[in-house]
């Protein structure tokens, strides 16, 4: 427990294509059998910090090392990558280029062969890795028959099939539903409980980490180490929101209600937080002093889908008798797990696939015979990456592009790409390359390239994925006062805040099938719906159960409407 | 989809053999049948071809699509050569028997219908082989025999990646293309071509800069797993060679050997059955 | 990008499952009835200007066989070979072209042009025919004719589309420069 098997001293790091460092004065231990979590928002400087201990700098990513960084008690410049793998076993956030084998055995069997490890020691270990996270029944499976979740599994068995010391996870949970999210944190818990190697976990979802113990939490922020200290601590203080870090929501819940949350009341989970009941008093006036919002008037159907049902060619079912109305002006989540159908409902209603049965109809046509084009122009789809749908070089060129192959006038072109650009708050890069914006600038591209074709509908896949609190609230915010200009907005999401905060309505699929329809809070507090979408219940409805409050949904509302009223105004 | 391998796994003597057997008996025999044009070998390779297929319990229905594919290729193939060079039979020969005259050069002689039959002979001799050897053959299997016949590991390794990563690529260029249909873009036949090209352009673009992303993430964590550590590595899907394995090849190896000798005995790749 | 024998490995995995994927599921039809454009060597140029001579070779190789494979013909060597070549020739003619640090001049383009033509005059009218009789057998005028279309339909497409992915590809690099935010 006691060696520090990583440790930075004044470390520092510059990229040899960058003009400054990107880590400044790193000092940082981790321990033998320790949990850490590394967290901060996009550019911190954490994923860097992070290939430093898995080697990948300096040893492909060229650049200046200052200071010093011993893994194992030898500096890492004098190993090689070959070597600090033995000793650090990295997960990727992204599953599918991490698995790199044709199946799940081999791609097990991945490190150990390159090791020449011959028969039937190979078979043996795969066997062993694989049992410890629970994926020996799927050995014979190709990437494509797995979820997101099991890939993930996978990908850990892979690093676990050899005797790492420490597990680096590098953004865990960015591709996973709410349920396998809360699963994995569990799996990490248990591997190392049974193997008693370092975990290091790099993510910005605090809440989620929180799951389950973790000894200690870096907080970084441009390239500087801000924080280093146990939960409930960070937990307590204001750092957090200053470096754009979302706190839990039980947490701002309290802040909200007046109650001042102190170390000593160990807030890092919301079942062990200690509540004295003053503080839950606060809560309740809180709840009763607080106005819910009033009801939203009732507005026309705009897309009216109705009975549809659409398989696939190899016969799987991906939508049944999915009856649902979209009123002009909401803004709706749609939610479920990967396969539950949420991008085939997207899909049937762009027409870039066709049901088998029942009809969708714009403002009373049906859209049967209408072609992707033409749907097009009222229904707008936004993709999940920006880079697959970004072919443009200039950003004026891109969100020009669907006016100039519908054969629009320059003249008009001009005017209304000007005017997207504006509304879309791209007006000061008009002139620049796509290539010098940010992840967050170029989604707001995507978006503005929809836009531009003025449609009355639009569809989101997960749009914030990838993105911290601020660049998330800044892309939200954009979606809510375009909302606001009329345009319906559909939203596919994994993220339970995304959902609560911004969506009216919730859409939920299960197994092909639509369960729920209703809004946001009594979805995340219905305990059955939860269970069979994959969901995940909110830590306020918790909240709300043990300071007494009866009516769980009904909190949950108030929250939401508080913060939609008097946060964010 | 279709992947490059169409396995079915069904019991059958081929199935037990070694991938690694498979691809040199494979190779052994289309270069038999590639270098021959001698009618009774390609006879011979041709009835073992067909009996090796049913041996293998593939059916003709798992495979319809392929044949179908190739058959109108074979046809086309056909067609061209009598079009281009109706005469090649005769030049080959030496003589002409001439059957019927479709005016100008296009004489149709015995001599060329029989060139035609050693094409058709050629396809034969080759095609169940090749599908016999796409579905019995694991694709996993494939990338450790080619390592095992002396490809060097790290290509055998590309070799394998290319079939692990060619299922995502199609489905990332589906879904591109797809929305970039939403905008308009069109590669129908309403377009001009330099359009069309353009508008290709439009879902390579974002499909390659995406592949460039995948290629980072994928060799970072291939190094962090330790590839290209040594001079070699193990697979875990080798399978180690049996009686039945060194019996196929030795055979093969006859085949391609009978094909060398027929060509130095005829004193050229033809057999002449017309002087 | 960085540069390592990892890279190029994988490089030719994802290039040669590009190729496979361009090769066998992308039709766009040509003028000439019943035939689709290759759009593949578009990909290929640019791969092999970007990774080099041997990646360029192994992601036609590999890409090509592949594709003759799965349409169950068995592999059709002369013109998987003259595939091979271009993507080699295409890697050797770029190789003072600094595409990955996102550079692509109009002197680079013309560049990259000429090879293209000589590479694909190379593949088509040299190899892939002479190839053909040697290997196969076949006869002469129809082999020449056979690689003078495909080598012209070919030269068209990877003239076009693989220069505008090499343009597209430098343009995505970001460079320090003097971009102003204007109001």
């Amino acid at each position: 427990m006691n060696d520090p098997i990583i440790q930075f001293h004044h470390f520092s790091f510059q990229y040899h294509a960058q003009s400054e460092p990107t880590l400044h004065d790193i000092d940082l231990e981790i321990r033998k059998g320790e949990k850490v979590l590394i967290c901060g928002p996009s550019g911190c400087g954490k994923s860097t910090l992070a290939h430093c201990i898995n080697g990948l700098i300096p040893f492909s990513y060229k650049g200046e090392c200052g200071g010093s960084l011993t893994i194992a008690g030898r500096e890492s410049r004098e190993l090689g990558i070959f070597e600090i793998s033995r000793t650090v076993g990295t997960v990727l956030q992204d599953t599918d280029g991490q698995f790199v084998g044709l199946t799940v055995a081999e791609d097990i069997a991945f490190a150990p062969e390159n090791d020449c490890l011959g028969e039937p020691e190979l078979h043996e270990r795969v066997q062993k890795a694989a049992a410890l996270v629970g994926v020996e029944g799927r050995l014979h499976h190709a990437p494509g028959e797995l979820s997101g979740g099991q890939k993930q599994r996978v990908s850990l068995a892979g690093i676990l099939v050899d005797d790492v010391e420490v597990l680096l996870f590098d953004e865990p949970l960015a591709n996973l539903d709410p349920a396998t999210g809360k699963q994995a944190i569990e799996l990490i818990d248990e591997i190392q409980k049974k193997t008693g190697a370092a975990v290091v976990i790099i993510e910005h979802r605090l809440e989620d980490v929180l799951h389950r113990h973790v000894d200690r939490v870096v907080l970084m922020n441009a390239g500087r180490i801000l924080a280093d200290v146990a939960p409930d601590e960070l937990l307590s203080g204001g750092l957090l929101k200053e470096n754009g870090i979302r706190e839990p929501l039980y947490i701002t819940a309290l802040k909200y209600a007046g109650v001042t949350v102190s170390a000593d009341m160990h807030p890092d989970s919301i079942e062990g937080i200690i509540l004295r009941e003053e503080d839950r008093e606060k809560l309740r006036d809180w709840f009763e002093r607080t106005p819910p919002a009033p009801p939203m008037p009732e507005r026309p159907v705009q897309l009216d889908i109705h009975e549809l049902r659409f398989a696939y060619d190899n016969g799987h079912e991906a939508l049944r008798d999915l009856s649902l109305s979209i009123r002009a002006g909401e803004l709706s989540a749609v939610v479920g797990t990967n396969g539950a159908g949420k991008s085939t409902l997207c899909k049937l209603i762009c027409g870039f696939e066709k049901q088998q049965s029942g009809t969708i109809e714009l403002a009373g046509c049906d859209w049967a015979s209408l072609s992707i084009k033409e749907r097009a122009d009222h229904v707008g789809y936004v993709m999940q990456n920006p880079n697959q749908m970004i072919s443009q070089t200039m950003i004026f060129d891109e969100v020009a592009l669907g006016l100039r192959t519908r054969g629009v006038g320059e003249e008009e072109i001009r005017r209304r790409v000007e005017e997207t650009l504006k509304i879309c708050g791209l007006w000061p890069f008009r002139n620049w390359p796509v290539s010098a914006l940010s992840f967050g600038q170029k989604k707001r591209v995507t978006i503005a390239a929809i836009l531009a074709l003025e449609p009355e509908i639009i569809i989101l896949d997960e749009p914030t994925a990838g993105q911290d609190y601020r660049h998330y609230t800044e892309i939200m915010e954009f979606l809510l006062a375009l909302n606001r200009r009329g345009i319906t907005v559909l939203m596919v999401t994994h993220d339970m805040h995304l959902m609560l905060e911004y969506a009216r309505r919730a859409i939920v699929l299960s197994d092909s099938r639509l369960i729920a329809d209703a809004p946001c809070a009594g979805i995340l507090t219905d305990g059955e719906i939860i269970r069979r979408a994959s969901l995940k219940e909110t830590s306020l409805y918790t909240l709300a159960q043990r300071c007494g409050i009866d009516d769980g949904r009904a909190f949950v509302q108030r929250f939401i409407d508080y913060e939609r009223r008097e946060v964010r105004g | 989809m279709r992947p490059v391998f169409n396995y079915i796994d069904r019991s059958s003597p081929i199935h037990c053999l070694a991938g690694a057997t498979k691809l040199v008996c494979l190779l052994l025999w289309s270069f038999a049948a590639m270098l021959t044009y001698d009618t009774r070998l390609l006879i011979l390779l041709s009835v073992l071809s067909v009996a090796l297929f049913r041996l293998s319990r593939i059916r003709l229905g798992d495979v319809s699509f392929m044949i179908g594919f190739t058959a109108v290729i074979m046809a086309l193939n056909n067609l061209l050569v009598f079009l281009f060079a109706p005469q090649h039979g005769v030049t080959l020969y030496g003589t002409s028997h001439v059957i019927a005259n479709l005016g100008g050069r296009w004489v149709i002689t015995k001599e060329q219908l029989f060139y035609h039959l050693n094409l058709i002979l050629k396809y034969l001799a080759t095609i169940p082989i090749v599908l016999l050897f796409v579905c019995t053959t694991q694709p996993s299997e494939f990338a450790a025999s080619l390592n095992r016949i002396g490809v060097k590991y790290s290509i055998a390794y590309s070799v394998a990646l290319a079939l692990r990563y060619i299922p995502d690529i199609q489905q990332e260029y589906h879904e591109i293309s797809q929305a970039q249909q939403a905008r308009g873009i069109e590669m129908s036949k309403k377009e001009s071509l330099g359009k069309r090209l353009k508008a290709a352009s439009a879902i390579l673009i974002p499909l390659i800069l995406s592949s460039m992303d995948r290629i980072e993430t994928i060799s970072n964590a291939m190094e962090l797993r330790g590839f290209g550590k040594h001079k070699r590595r193990s697979w875990y899907m080798a399978r180690p060679f049996r009686t039945a394995d060194f019996l196929s090849m030795a055979v093969c190896a006859l085949l391609l050997a009978a094909a060398l000798l027929l060509n130095h005995l005829n004193g050229s790749r033809f057999w002449n059955p017309f002087v | 990008m960085k540069k390592s024998p990892i890279v190029t490995v994988v490089a030719i995995g994802i290039g040669a499952a590009l190729f496979f994927v361009l090769a066998r599921f992308v039709a766009i039809p040509s003028p000439v009835p019943n035939t689709n454009i290759s759009i593949q060597y578009g990909l290929l140029a640019f791969m092999a200007a970007l990774f080099g001579p041997v990646a360029g070779l192994l992601i036609g190789l590999i890409g090509h066989a592949l594709a003759d494979f799965s349409f169950g013909w068995g592999i059709w060597w002369s013109w998987v070979i003259a595939s091979a070549v271009f993507g080699a020739l295409m890697g050797l003619a770029a190789r003072k072209v600094r595409l990955a640090d996102g550079e692509f001049s109009k002197k680079d383009l013309v560049g990259f042009l000429i090879a293209v033509v000589i590479a694909h005059a190379v593949s088509w009218f040299v190899i892939a025919p002479v190839l053909d009789i040697v290997i196969y057998a076949e006869p002469a005028n129809k082999v020449f004719i056979q690689g003078l279309f495909a080598g012209v339909s070919n030269i068209v497409t990877t003239a076009i589309v693989g220069s505008l992915l090499c343009a597209a590809y430098a343009a995505s690099k970001p460079k320090k420069g003097s971009l102003k935010e204007e109001k």
